[in-house]
């Protein structure tokens, strides 16, 4: 067995935050299903989320936005495709422009890949079938505010649901980002190898999740926010919302 | 428009016979029009009315304290469970549907099944589906399998609800006519009841959701005859197409509705559109309707009030509104960019009137249209073939010489088989409340604040916490069992799902139950469904889990004749607390396992092995009386399993059925999944004692009802053991937990399987045979 997030106890959500609040925005795109979700996780981590609905067009005042999974718009044309036109969508590239930390999952990736917003796109799964299981990630760096509270070494088991997360980009993309170092997740296999057996959906080089050249744009198909609570199942996805609130402390 | 004249012919395509007609003649006064013929086809047709069933039904149980809307007063029945929340669920056919179009099929089968669920006010948290299909060494089989599959998972995923559990039984009796049956669960507070009821003359009302088509026109008439090739080609136009982002969209929307306090009533347009939801409604209401099919959206121009009223498009609503109170209609759908459009007020005559350009097509009496369809008692018979099936004398097959291979071939069967390749293509872990996933005997979700429907800005509990609920739920029903004796096949499709449901730490709320049989003009066929309704109710009382609802399919054959009567059960049942939530796969090294109930039933001259999936197996018979259930012995042995629990005893807890005990034993070493190609398997060292007059293949492989393998921590042995005594229960160590092989030993004979090529055989055998 490896070491996975669980072993080292996570905190308890008083402990994440050290006292001071941060406050979340959770888009909401009609067809949008994990918003819930996201809003319970940050909610059991102790913080606040607050549903941003896709037709305004300004954001408030939030120290990180979360783009939750579903099916935009029915996923119609393209998962993605028609929901990076909302009105929210301006007023969230603004914010990500200006350094604001900005997660996208699953359907939430594809958004923020169609968008412009992290490099590359999200494709049918290889197997032409949606998969929903349990997958192990591997973090790739540990040193951007997505991932620095990682422990190292440890694997991640959090759910995929999805039909469309085959990530891919051209070789030249890749390479530019693996030396930026931009690849953050990979799929692996419970002893950590990462591997063809290990990856759902067939994505180039196992890529599960990634951040933008900046480091405060990240997104992944899995589902972290379904992993907070050891009750359904791992509560290994905290590490990567801690990450962020951990850095977020950091520079408040 | 000129409307064609009523001809006998015109009244036998509508499947209504002289008598009905005559009947319509009575209750009207006059000659119906086509579009009048046409809703009388459809409200009196077996799928709206109950009309050959409707006398069986009688006999289930349908209320306890607990029971806040009981069976066949609205859409869905509700439960309550506890501390001011309660539960709606049900689960309904998609047949016919599913021949014909399986992606389409299956797709409208569970979006109608959650607009039954949200149009009570609550909101869906969990999906569930029991399939049948022929053998899966057909390629049309496959077919059909794979685009049922593909069509659960593509609403349900889409939709956002998680798609918990389920169960595929794969039999050649349901080549041509598989049974897709969908069930769903949804949570609310007391307070937020909703009904269907037409209430205020005066009020206006509504339609909302996507515009009417010529899609699923008359699919509730087609769903009550006999399913032909020759019906399932013309009948193409009557399958639905799903959209399941409209109904995320109608579902938040009209729950956002529903918390204003702005609506009177609320119908789904299911079976027979817009037909049922207006005259169902007024008859509910004791009021009359009234409405103009101009302002009706249509998808083209040109629609006839005919094909407008008998529509089957999807996602529509008919939403009943406090006078007045119009503004919040349009504000709440115009922000979800929904179409909804005024089309009548309620009125005070009884009538429900549907008016075209102005003129009146169609003025009838609502409440006898929706309740005093024709009741027919149907003659029973006792089928002829039950005399060669009983007459099967066990003796006359050889006892197994090779444990071994049976139990790989058991295994590698579809129908045990492991579903992961059906489930690996559903979502069951949106909403965050999927604590137990597929795979173990009972599912188990949580009900959390967020999974209620939105309270009203003002309500005074808007900000009091909710106590989190588990709810565990099972869905159970072995044709073969049924088929040999309805009665006591019946039975057991209850006390399965009972089983299951202990299995996990629940007590059981309710149940809801699908009757898929076949033509009830056939007498032998219809005294299946006499028999088998008869055991469905019996048990449901038994285990004070009174039926909530549910849905009847009949006319369920093939070319070949009629399917398995199969009736499907799924039961609710609520755990107290998270400790005691429990699942099937053994867990620690060094654990006890005891084997709960009887390893042989000396009474039945089959052993256990009459119908069961061994015989089918490895000597391709189903004969013999299906194993005895009894319901007192096996309420007690639940009572005594969730003791145990409570007392925290209880590390897995796997009920025997298909298989028998080796495939229990089996199942409980191998069945743990932890992740993508990640199982834990552990072995088990097993003892059992030679029984005199037994064989070795009933020991193993039959399917004696009330047994339950448990595994405990050695330290309780004595513990569990004194208190079975007191309680008068068999209970008996029959082995350890622990290694990498499942070893049997019987007598001085020893059977070894490695765990790997068992997980193999029983992890990937659907998934390669889908390989095409």
């Amino acid at each position: 067995m490896s070491t996975t997030a669980t072993d080292t106890a996570p905190a308890t959500p008083a402990e994440t935050g050290q006292g001071s609040k941060f406050s979340f925005g959770v888009l909401q795109f009609p067809g949008s299903n994990s918003d819930q979700d996201c809003v319970n996780a940050i909610e059991v981590l102790g913080h606040e989320a607050h549903y941003v609905w896709h037709k305004d067009d300004q954001l408030g005042h939030l120290d990180a936005v979360l783009v939750p999974g579903g099916f935009s718009y029915g996923d119609y044309l393209r998962a993605g495709a028609i929901a990076r036109f909302s009105p929210v969508m301006q007023s969230l590239a603004e914010f990500a422009n200006n350094g604001g930390w900005v997660l996208g999952i699953c359907n939430g990736f594809q958004i923020l890949c169609e968008a412009g917003l992290l490099p590359g796109a999200l494709i049918r799964n290889r197997s032409l079938q949606f998969r929903s299981e349990f997958v192990h990630l591997a973090t790739v760096n540990h040193g951007t505010p997505f991932t620095r509270a990682i422990p190292e070494g440890a694997l991640m088991r959090v759910p995929v649901a999805h039909g469309e997360g085959c990530y891919f980009a051209d070789e030249t993309t890749l390479s530019e980002m693996e030396a930026n170092g931009q690849i953050l997740w990979q799929y692996a296999t419970a002893d950590g190898k990462v591997e063809d057996h290990a990856n759902p959906n067939g994505s180039v080089r196992h890529i599960a999740g990634i951040c933008n050249a900046n480091k405060n744009v990240a997104a992944l198909m899995p589902h972290p926010e379904r992993a907070c609570q050891g009750l359904i199942g791992s509560d290994d996805g905290q590490w990567i919302f801690r990450s962020l609130i951990e850095h977020m402390s950091a520079k408040a | 428009m000129s409307e064609p004249k009523i001809t006998p012919e015109l009244i036998r395509q509508h499947n209504l016979t002289d008598e009905e007609y005559q009947l319509i003649l009575e209750q009207i006064g006059r000659e119906p029009n086509m579009t009048e013929l046409g809703i009388f086809s459809v409200m009196w047709s077996e799928h709206c009315s109950y009309k050959n069933t409707r006398p069986l039904l009688k006999g289930f149980p349908t209320r306890t304290p607990k029971v806040l809307v009981p069976a066949g007063e609205e859409n869905a029945g509700i439960i309550d469970i506890g501390d001011g929340l309660a539960v709606a669920f049900k689960i309904e056919s998609h047949n016919h549907p599913s021949a014909v179009e399986p992606f389409q099929g299956a797709t409208t089968g569970v979006g109608g099944i959650i607009r039954d669920i949200f149009t009570m006010g609550a909101r869906p948290i969990c999906a569930v589906n029991s399939l049948r299909f022929g053998k899966l060494d057909s390629a049309e089989v496959r077919r059909l399998f794979r685009g049922v599959v593909a069509g659960i998972g593509h609403y349900g995923n889409c939709f956002g609800i998680p798609t918990v559990a389920g169960e595929v039984y794969f039999d050649e009796c349901y080549e041509g006519n598989p049974l897709v049956n969908a069930f769903c669960l949804g949570v609310l507070r007391h307070e937020q009841i909703a009904r269907g009821a037409a209430k205020g003359v005066g009020n206006p009302v509504f339609y909302v959701g996507p515009a009417t088509g010529r899609d699923g026109l008359a699919g509730a008439a087609f769903a009550s005859q006999d399913l032909t090739e020759e019906s399932a080609e013309q009948q193409r136009g009557a399958v639905q197409v799903g959209d399941p982002f409209m109904e995320k969209l109608c579902m938040e929307a009209c729950l956002e509705l529903l918390a204003t306090g702005a609506v009177a009533g609320i119908q789904d347009m299911g079976a027979a559109g817009l037909t049922c939801s207006t005259c169902e409604t007024a008859a509910r209401g004791g009021t009359g309707i009234e409405i103009e099919l101009d302002k009706v959206p249509q998808r083209g121009p040109g629609m006839s009030p005919y094909e407008i009223m008998l529509s089957e498009s999807q996602e529509r609503m008919l939403i009943i509104v406090h006078k007045g109170r119009e503004d919040e209609v349009k504000r709440i759908f115009d922000k979800w960019d929904l179409p909804w459009a005024e089309i009548g007020h309620v009125t005070d005559t009884g009538q429900m009137v549907v008016k075209h350009h102005g003129e009146i097509v169609a003025d009838l009496p609502a409440a006898k249209l929706a309740d005093e369809a024709p009741i027919y008692h149907r003659e029973a018979a006792e089928p002829a073939y039950l005399k060669e099936t009983r007459a099967f004398d066990l003796n006359s097959i050889p006892d197994t010489e090779d444990p071994v291979t049976d139990l790989n071939a058991l295994m590698a069967w579809p129908t045990i088989a492991s579903k992961n390749w059906v489930y690996r293509q559903y979502d069951y872990t949106v909403r965050n409340g999927t604590i137990v996933h597929p795979g173990s005997d009972a599912a188990v979700v949580r009900v959390k604040a967020d999974s209620l429907p939105l309270l009203p800005d003002d309500a005074p509990n808007r900000n009091e916490p909710v106590s989190e609920k588990y709810l565990a739920m099972s869905v159970d029903g072995n044709g073969s069992y049924v088929y040999l004796d309805p009665y006591e096949g019946g039975k057991i499709a209850v006390a399965e799902a009972a089983r299951n449901l202990a299995c996990s730490g629940a007590v059981p709320l309710g149940t809801t139950d699908n009757l898929n049989f076949g033509n009830p003009h056939n007498p032998e066929l219809f005294w299946q469904l006499k028999e088998a309704v008869r055991g469905l109710a019996d048990a449901c009382s038994h285990f004070e889990a009174p039926v909530t609802g549910g849905n009847v399919s009949l006319y369920n054959q093939n070319p070949k004749g009629a399917i398995d009567p199969t009736p499907t059960v799924a039961m609710v049942g609520l755990i107290e607390d998270p400790a005691h939530i429990t699942t099937q796969w053994f867990k620690n090294e060094g654990d006890l396992i005891l084997l709960l109930g009887d390893p042989v039933d000396k009474g039945d001259v089959f052993q256990g092995l009459g119908g069961s999936a061994y015989l089918k197996v490895k000597h391709q018979l189903k004969k013999g009386l299906p194993p005895r259930c009894d319901l007192s012995k096996e309420k007690s042995l639940h009572d005594a399993l969730r003791g145990w629990i409570a007392q925290g005893v209880v590390h897995s807890a796997h009920d025997c059925s298909e298989g028998g005990l080796a495939v229990a034993l089996a199942e409980s070493c191998i069945s743990r999944e932890k992740a993508r190609h990640t199982s834990e398997l552990i072995g088990a060292d097993i003892h059992l004692k030679e029984v005199p007059g037994s064989r070795l293949d009933a020991l193993l492989f039959g399917e004696i009802q009330g047994r339950i393998v448990i595994s405990i921590s050695p330290v309780y042995l004595g513990k569990v053991l004194g208190q079975a005594e007191i309680l008068g229960l068999p209970v008996e160590q029959i082995g350890t937990v622990g290694g990498q092989r499942l070893s049997i030993k019987v007598g001085e004979r020893s059977f070894e399987w490695g765990l790997e090529s068992l997980h193999d055989s029983w992890f990937n055998t659907i998934d390669r045979m889908m390989q095409d």
